[in-house]
This record gives structure tokens, sequence and C-alpha cells, in this order.
């Protein structure tokens, strides 16, 4: 073979540096893009802006006021100005990122005959029972009905009246600053028929930072979609009681009628059990002056752990549970008391855990043992019973007692005992805490995604998260339109959206795949083919930068 | 799932008639009762049974649909003792009163022998079945070694086998009892001893045999009343001799065999032991999906001989959706050995559908056979009621036979293992592979090749000259 000349040696020199340079150029453009693009999570894209946009959302609760006049409840100049509208915009100073508004849209107008008419009747029942006929309201909405100044309608002494459904009475008066006056009014009686702040502040107990307040204010149940509530008997001594309730019957006559009114705010579900051997955890104190035995109220929170353990009902739901529980205490400890902080004993002889559900203690009548041997039969008095577990019901549900402006008369409960405004005022709350929640769900969820890049986001999450934000958009402009019903059912389906796309089980496939694992992988692969290149490119880089340099050492 | 529905027919047909025929119980009774039967080779056997039955018409809409009936097996569970808690809580007199309080769970947990149930069942309350009572039975059997723990003695007792004795009776029950069995006191009554002394005796046949029980009922003040508390003890005067214990008329067996990881087989053995009578046994067997079963391989053969069942259900599987399900209806000729052998193939399951443990085997569940085994001595029907529990678990239909269900035993099965590791495996080799061709291609493409004419020739040219020579042929 000949010997290669040194032109051709530098035409060789040349295609190598030329073929390094291409290997390198289809490394770059081609491998590193198709190595990306192969070994991404899928991650669909999530409306970032508009999550971060919901936490600065003003949510305006609209609560439509009509305000009818009749005729001689203002003055007659005052009249020929009807019918309009005034707007009542408050801020609820709540320390929360979202800024709550409400706003009570009062539209004056005339009465019609049949108000008229019905108006001056009798009494306020008879009013109020001709008034419900024509037609019914929309969740949340509120009629004020203005009376003249000496109407016989309300008693001498009383200023105002709250009616069972969503209609009030509020007496008029005969001034030129008519309209102001009445606006002031009708303010507190709507106040206190829908929004007040210890509504909200309730609802949102639990977003809201800790203050003195806010233990009393988590007593309420969460917002859920269902509830279940078990009322058990506990008979720590079956040799000497033989106790029969009839729960059955109970349920039907006092909680159903109270659970359908309530129905519009979840789904309830009602079973029964009887325990027997069941004790509490604590030994009741013996008082000799009373021979009687007590529990004290420190002792109270020691009493639920150990009867716990035997309900058993939150194995089979998976709604949050609500336990009432009867105890009849065993015959060596009866009867026993519940002694408040002072030392006397409650008169109902319960009490409640927030969030958990109540006891009472049910003393069996000390007359019974003289007659007859042991084991004694003891018929529990349903009434008495299911009045303390209704009451402590609608505590765990967070209605509580309103706040009744004065000389203000308030009508006797409906016989579901739940009048209509307090379930709106239960619903306003829900539908606040509701936005809340899916609201906070949303922002962590976005965080998490934000932060950890290799979690995949499929489709159905990112569809489930597009439908929160949007139900909860929805649900806010609802609100501010004042129809609650819908706002409701919007923010429901915010929750129950944003929580499925957080807690759904594929967020956590690929998380645990270890850093050092990918490089154990990769570097086979990567090492031998990076080196040469990256070598060839340095050595091209020394040459021609060399070369750069010899012509000025020439000159 | 519909082909469990022959099974549940039987069922009721067994067990429904009896309840039928009695008028209503009182709501929401207990009974409760505890039998003890020394075994002959020192071992003894204890079963506590709880019934509760309530009245209660929970869901019942029209019969029963059929439609959603299932079936489910967990072929293996690790037993411990925290397995004795919530099934104690289902006691009305939890473990406070009554034979529970015996329920101590490290003594029952150091047992030769467990068995824990829970059947629940809608019990017909009148001969028209328009009403119903449910019921809610809890068994527990036990087999406790006495020769072993009391030092070569037979003898044995309450406190020595649970630590605990007898204190009140549960005031809810409204029958609560200790049956003891002592068939061969009745023989020779020199043999044993049980103290305190029973008050009555009860005697009844039992899986074809005759036998007598010493009976303690709890109700009963004066058993308990007098030292506050019942122990009740055996003492062997005479101890027994090690004979076998009789072979009951009908057992199984079950196991895998074959070679490899590819095939096997699964066989049933059904032994009918009696000596002249055949009778029919109902086999239900499910097999996991993984197994794929060939059915046309199946065999049933006794006595060397094809055996035909009357009566063959055959579900496929699907593939992670649904197992096997074989349901057969076997006469098994008297006195003889029953094999049913069915061939499989072990699939191979996605990577993640490995349990943590792969190499120790995938679990077969049980299969369960149900038949009315002709006895040897004729017992009448019992009032259903009246009579001691434990007589219902292996109900008598009509005198001559009784009802018995059998649960073979679990089979562990290898499947195929791969190594898990070999992704990892195959990925490092394939980057090395393609690692070493990308570096040879590369150092062919980049560097450039100078030809030197070499100056003498090396050391393999002086070889080949070395070899030209000697061949004779001019060198290089």
């Amino acid at each position: 073979m000949a010997v290669a000349g040194p032109a051709a040696t530098d035409l060789e020199v040349v295609r190598g540096k030329r073929a390094a340079l291409f290997f390198a150029a289809v490394a770059i453009v081609l491998g590193l893009p198709l190595w990306w693009k192969t070994t991404e999570t899928y991650r669909a894209s999530l409306p970032y802006s508009q999550i971060s946009g919901l936490n600065a959302l003003q949510l305006r609760l609209m609560v439509p006021v009509t305000v009818v006049f009749t005729r001689e409840s203002v003055p007659l100049d005052d009249q020929e100005k009807l019918p309009f509208t005034v707007v009542h915009e408050r801020e609820i100073p709540l320390k929360y990122k979202m800024k709550i508004k409400c706003r009570f849209q009062k539209a004056y107008r005339r009465a019609l005959d049949h108000e008229e008419e019905a108006l001056s009747s009798g009494s306020v029942q008879e009013a109020e029972a001709m008034l419900d006929e024509p037609q019914e309201q929309a969740e949340g909405s509120l009629t004020v009905y203005m009376i003249s100044e000496h109407s016989s309608l309300l008693p001498q002494d009383m200023m105002s009246y709250i009616g069972p459904k969503r209609t009030a009475v509020v007496r008029g008066i005969m001034h030129r600053e008519a309209f102001n006056i009445i606006g002031r009014r009708i303010v507190q009686v709507a106040q206190a028929m829908s929004l007040t702040e210890d509504v909200l502040a309730a609802a949102l107990a639990d977003h809201l930072p800790e203050d003195k307040w806010s233990a009393e204010k988590r007593r309420p149940l969460k917002s859920s979609l269902g509830y279940e509530i078990t009322f058990s008997l506990l008979n720590p001594d079956p040799k000497s009681h033989d106790v029969h309730w009839d729960i059955e019957g109970a349920v039907r006559r006092y909680v159903q009628p109270f659970l359908n009114a309530l129905s519009a705010a979840g789904n309830f579900s009602v079973d029964s059990q009887i325990l027997y051997y069941a004790m509490l955890g604590v030994n009741p104190r013996f008082d000799s002056a009373s021979s009687s035995y007590y529990l004290d109220m420190h002792n109270l929170p020691h009493v639920i752990n150990p009867v716990e353990s035997r309900l058993g009902s939150s194995a089979a739901s998976l709604y949050p549970v609500l336990n009432f529980l009867l105890y009849v205490p065993e015959l060596a400890h009866s009867p026993l008391y519940i002694q408040d902080k002072d030392g006397a004993p409650v008169a109902t002889n319960a009490f409640h855990s927030p969030r958990w559900g109540g006891i009472m203690v049910y003393n069996v009548d000390s007359k019974t043992y003289n007659a007859s041997v042991l084991p004694v039969r003891v018929e529990v008095d349903m009434v008495r019973v299911m009045e303390v577990f209704l009451a402590q019901l609608r505590l765990l549900f967070g209605i509580a007692q309103p706040q009744v402006p004065p000389k203000c008369l308030l009508s006797g409960p409906k016989s579901e005992g739940l009048m209509t405004w307090e379930l709106d005022r239960l619903l306003w709350a829900r539908s606040v805490e509701n936005l809340a929640t899916a609201t906070t769900t949303l922002t962590s969820l976005a965080q998490l995604l934000g932060k950890i890049s290799n979690i995949v986001i499929k489709d159905d999450v990112a569809s489930e998260v597009y439908r929160a934000v949007a139900a909860v958009q929805k649900s806010a402009e609802e609100l501010a339109s004042g129809h609650l019903a819908s706002a409701f059912v919007a923010s429901q389906e915010a929750v129950t959206s944003s929580e499925r796309a957080f807690f759904d089980p594929s967020l956590l496939h690929l998380l645990y795949f270890p850093d050092d694992q990918k490089f154990a992988i990769y570097i086979p692969l990567f090492l031998p083919m990076a080196v040469p290149i990256l070598l060839s490119l340095v050595k091209i880089f020394l040459e021609t930068h060399k070369s750069w340099k010899k012509p000025e050492k020439t000159d | 799932m519909a082909a469990a529905m022959p099974l549940a027919l039987l069922v009721l047909l067994l067990l429904g008639p009896r309840g039928w025929c009695l008028a209503e119980p009182p709501r929401d009774s207990l009974r409760e009762e505890l039998v003890i039967t020394p075994l002959p080779s020192g071992d003894v056997a204890a079963t506590f049974q709880f019934r509760t039955r309530w009245d209660s018409e929970l869901q019942r809409e029209g019969d029963t649909d059929h439609y959603f009936l299932r079936y489910a097996v967990l072929p293996r569970e690790v037993v411990c003792t925290e397995n004795l808690t919530p099934w104690k809580k289902l006691l009305p007199c939890s473990s406070k009163a009554g034979l529970s309080v015996l329920l101590k769970a490290d003594r029952l947990f150091h047992t030769s022998y467990h068995s824990q149930a829970v059947h629940i069942r809608p019990v017909c309350r009148n001969a028209r079945c328009t009403s119903i009572s449910w019921e809610l039975r809890q068994t527990l059997s036990v087999v406790f070694d006495a020769f072993i723990t009391g030092q070569g003695k037979k003898d044995w007792s309450l406190f020595r086998m649970f630590s605990r004795t007898l204190t009140e009776p549960c005031p809810l029950a409204s029958e609560s009892r200790v049956y003891v069995d002592i068939t061969t006191y009745n023989q020779d009554n020199e043999t044993l001893e049980v103290n305190p002394p029973p008050t009555t005796t009860y005697q009844d046949i039992i899986l074809g045999t005759r036998k007598t029980y010493a009976i303690y009922d709890l109700l009963d003040t004066a058993m308990i009343n007098k030292s506050r508390n019942l122990n009740i003890q055996l003492k062997w005067k005479r101890p027994p001799e090690n004979e076998a214990p009789p072979v009951p008329f009908l057992h199984a067996q079950r196991y895998v065999s074959g070679y490899g990881l590819q095939k096997g087989e699964l066989s049933t053995l059904l032994y009918n032991t009696h000596p002249y009578r055949a009778f029919p046994v109902l086999l239900l067997d499910t097999v996991p999906w993984y197994l794929r079963l060939y059915v046309h391989t199946l065999t049933i053969t006794s006595k060397g001989k094809e055996n035909k069942p009357s009566y063959i259900h055959y579900q496929p599987a699907q593939d992670r959706l649904q197992p096997h399900l074989l349901e057969m209806l076997i006469q098994l000729p008297a006195n003889s050995v029953t094999k049913v052998s069915i061939q499989f193939e072990r699939a191979l399951l996605k990577w993640t559908e490995y349990t943590p443990d792969p190499n120790h085997g995938f679990y077969v569940s049980p299969s369960v056979l149900s038949a009315l085994v002709p006895s040897v001595v004729a017992a009448k029907p019992v009032d259903w009621e009246e009579s001691p529990l434990f007589n219902s678990l292996f109900p008598v239909s009509d005198g001559s036979n009784y009802f018995v269900r059998l649960y073979t035993e679990p089979l562990l099965v290898n499947l195929p293992t791969p190594d898990f590791s070999m992704p990892y495996n195959v990925i490092c080799l394939t980057c090395t592979v393609v690692a070493v061709c990308y570096g040879s291609f590369y150092n062919l493409l980049t560097r450039t090749f100078h030809i030197e004419e070499p100056r003498t020739g090396g050391l393999a040219k002086r070889l080949a000259n070395l070899i030209r020579r000697a061949r004779g042929v001019p060198p290089l």
C-alpha cells in the first residue's frame, strides 16, 4: 500500500471531526428529545391559575327579602313611592382568605288584597295560615310583612314576630324617616332568620385560625353527603334490669320527621342496637347527702372511650356516625346523676361530645325495685329520651338557638322540630363550608402536583378538578344571585369532585420510583455514549482554539 | 355464581323444615352450650355453641333472588388471638357472664386444633314460612392435649383447660348448659368419675353412634349457688386403652401432583368406609383462574372403574374476574375410595399480581363435600327446638341419614415465578450491548487510520515463515 499523502490525512481528520460533530448533533437533536418524550410522565393540564383564583374568591351571599307594606304601616306619601328595591350590603369580618359579603336585597311592595285581608285577622297564627296557601317561597328568600303600628295582630309590647316558615311580621311606623327606621328593623329580623357572623364562623371553624371561640364552634359535624345515626341502649347490668325500649316507634315518630325536614342537607340512615355489659370507663362517686351517685364534669371525657370499642357502628359506614347512647346504670350505681361545674345535677342528665354524639343516663325509678324480684322490667319513656336526643341532634348539626332581636316574638317550633328558615340557615352555612373545603382541597392538590413532578395526572383526575372548579364558581354565582338550593347542590358537587380528584389512587403510581434506581438504569447507556462525544467535542474545541491562536503568534 | 344455588337449596331443605314444625320461639332468645368430649387418646375436645335468634323482617322482600347469591373462600388466614375479639363482641353477654367467661384467648389458641365459625341464616317461624326469624350461630371448637399437659394423666377439669371456672349464668340466656360425653361410663361403671355428679343425663345418636352425656344446667340455681363456681372435673379410674378412634364413614383428602412448573394435577380422594351402603356426595370446587383446568381430563374412578357423576356443573374461569367453579354429584360405592382428578396448566401472572412472597406458593381453596351419610344406629328425627344445639350441627334428615359438610385441606401450589430483578437486568444488558456497538461505530467513523508498512515482520510473520519453511513453501 502506498503511504497516504498529508493532504489525504487532513481530509480524513476533517471527516472525522465532522462525524463527531454529527454524532453530537444527532444525540442532542434527536436522542435527548426522544428520551425525554418516552420517559415523561403523563400530566394532563390543570387550571392552576383558576385554582389560585379561587382563594381570592369573593363570596357574596344574597338574601332576597320581600317587604310587603299593608295600608296603615307607613305614611301615605311614603306609600306612593312603592314599589322599589333597596340593597343593604355588609362585609362579614372573619379572619379568612375569602372575603364574604352579606347582601340583603329588599324588594318593597304594597300588600295585595288577600294579604291585607289575612293580616287584618285576629292572631298571627291565623294570618300565617291564610298567607301560606298561595305560593311556595324559594329556599333562602324571606318575606317580611309590615303591619300598622297599632295593629292587634301582635301583642302590644312586641315589635316583630318570626314565623316558623320564611315569613316575619314587623310593626311599621308613622314617621318622616319611616323607611330608614323600618329598614333597620327589617335587617335585624332578616339577620336573625338568615345569616349571622356566628353561623358563618361556625361553618368555617376548621379553616379559621385558632382562637378561644373556635373550640365551641367546632361542635357541629362537618359537612358531608350523608350521616349515619346510631341509637344504642347500654345495659351494663342485665341481671337486675330487663330494659325494653320502643326505638322503632320513637324513631318513626320523633326522629324521622326531623330528618325528613333536614333531607335537603344530606342522606340519613338510622340504626339501633342494645349492648349488654357495656360499662362506662369511670367509677361514679357516691354522694351520701342524697344517697346517689354522680359523675363529675371533668370525668365525662373518659366515659366514652371504653364504650366506643363496642359500638362498632363506624365500621359499616363511609359517612360520619353520630352515636346516641342511653345508659341505664347498674343497680349498684343508681341513681346516677351528671354534675355540672358548680356541682349541681344537670337537669337532662345528659351530655354531648362534639362531632361524636350524645349520652343520656336513664335512672330506673327506685319504686320498681320494692315490688318485684330481679330482674326488674324497665320500659323506657321514649318521649323523655327523644326530647334530649333531638336537642342534641340539633346542636350537633349546628342548628343553634336563634339570637332574637329585642321585643321580638318567636313562634313555637313546627311539629318536625325544625323551622324552615333554620334549615335555610343551615344550607347557607353548609354551602359556605363546602366551598371553603373544596377550595382548600383543590389548592393543596395543585400545590402537591406542582411540587412533585413525577406524579401522573390522568385525564379523569384532571376532569374531576375542572368539574370541581366549575362547581365552586357556579355555586358562588348562585349564592350571589340568591338561589340557595342550587348553590348548595353545586357546592356539594364541588366537594365530591375535589375529594375524588385528591384521593385518586392513580396519583400514587409512580411516586415511589426513587432517583437512584433511575440512575442505575440509565448509566450503562448514557456513560459509554456521552464520554466519547464529550471527549471529541473537547478535542475539537481545543484544536480550533489552538488554530485561532496560531495565526496571532505568527504575526 | 348461580351454581351455588343447588347447594344453598340443599341446605335450606335439610335445615329448614325442622324449624317449621314448632311454635313461635321467644324473641331474641339466646342459647349457649359447651360440649366436652374426652377422646381415647387423652385429648379433650370442647365445642362452644351460641345461638341468638331474633324476630326481624330484615330486608325481606319476596323470595331470595339466587342471582345475588355469592360464594367466596379465603383459603388461608394467619390466626392470632385477635381473631377472637370481634367474634366475642357478637355475643350478648360479651365475655362477662355465662359460658363465654371461659373464652380466654391465650388458652384457646394454644390448643392442638382450633375452629371458629359464625353462621347466619333465616329460619321460618311457621310451617308456611310467612314470617322468618334470623339465627346467628357462633361455634368454637378446640382440642386440648390433656395427656401432655397433664403429665401423662388423662384427667381434666375446666380450670386446667381454660384457667377459669364458671361463676354465673348469662342472664340473657334461655338455656345455658354444659354437656360432658360419658359414653364409656355407662358401659362399665368403674372407668371414670365426673365431679360434681351430674343431675341428669342425655342420650342421643350423634353421627350414627349412641352417646351419653352428663348435663350441667347453669340456670339451675343449685348448680352454682353452693360454691359460687362450677369446675367440672373428670377422673379416669381405669384409663382407657389407646384404641384407634373410630373412622368416620365419610372423609376426604386432597393433593396436588405432577412435576415441573407447567402442568399439574388436582386430586381429591373421597373415602366411604361404610361397610354396605353407598351414598351420594356433592362436591363443590372453586379453583383460581391462574390454574387453567382441562375439563376433558376430569376422571372419577372408584374401585378401579370409572364412576360417572349424575350431575356436573362447570363454570369456566375468566382471567382476573372469576374462578373456575366445578360442582358434581358423585355416588360413592360402599367401602371404597373414589379419586377425582383433573389436570391443569399454570398461568403466568402479571408481575404486579404476585404476592410479596411468591416463592411460598399460592393457596387453592378447599373443596366442599356435602353428603347425607347413613348411620348405623337408626335415630328418630328430634324436635329441633328442644334438643341440644350440637345435635343440629349434623342434622338428621329421616332417621337413617345425617347431614355432613366437610372441607378438605387447602392446597399450596407453586406458580412459575419470574426473577423480579429481570426488567432491570434486561435494561442494563441492552444498554451495554447498545453502548458497545455504538462505541465501535463511533471509533470507526471518527478516527483516522494511517497505514504503516511494518519494517520487520512481527511474531506472527516469523511463525508463518517457520511453518512455510517446514511445508517447503517460499517464505513471505
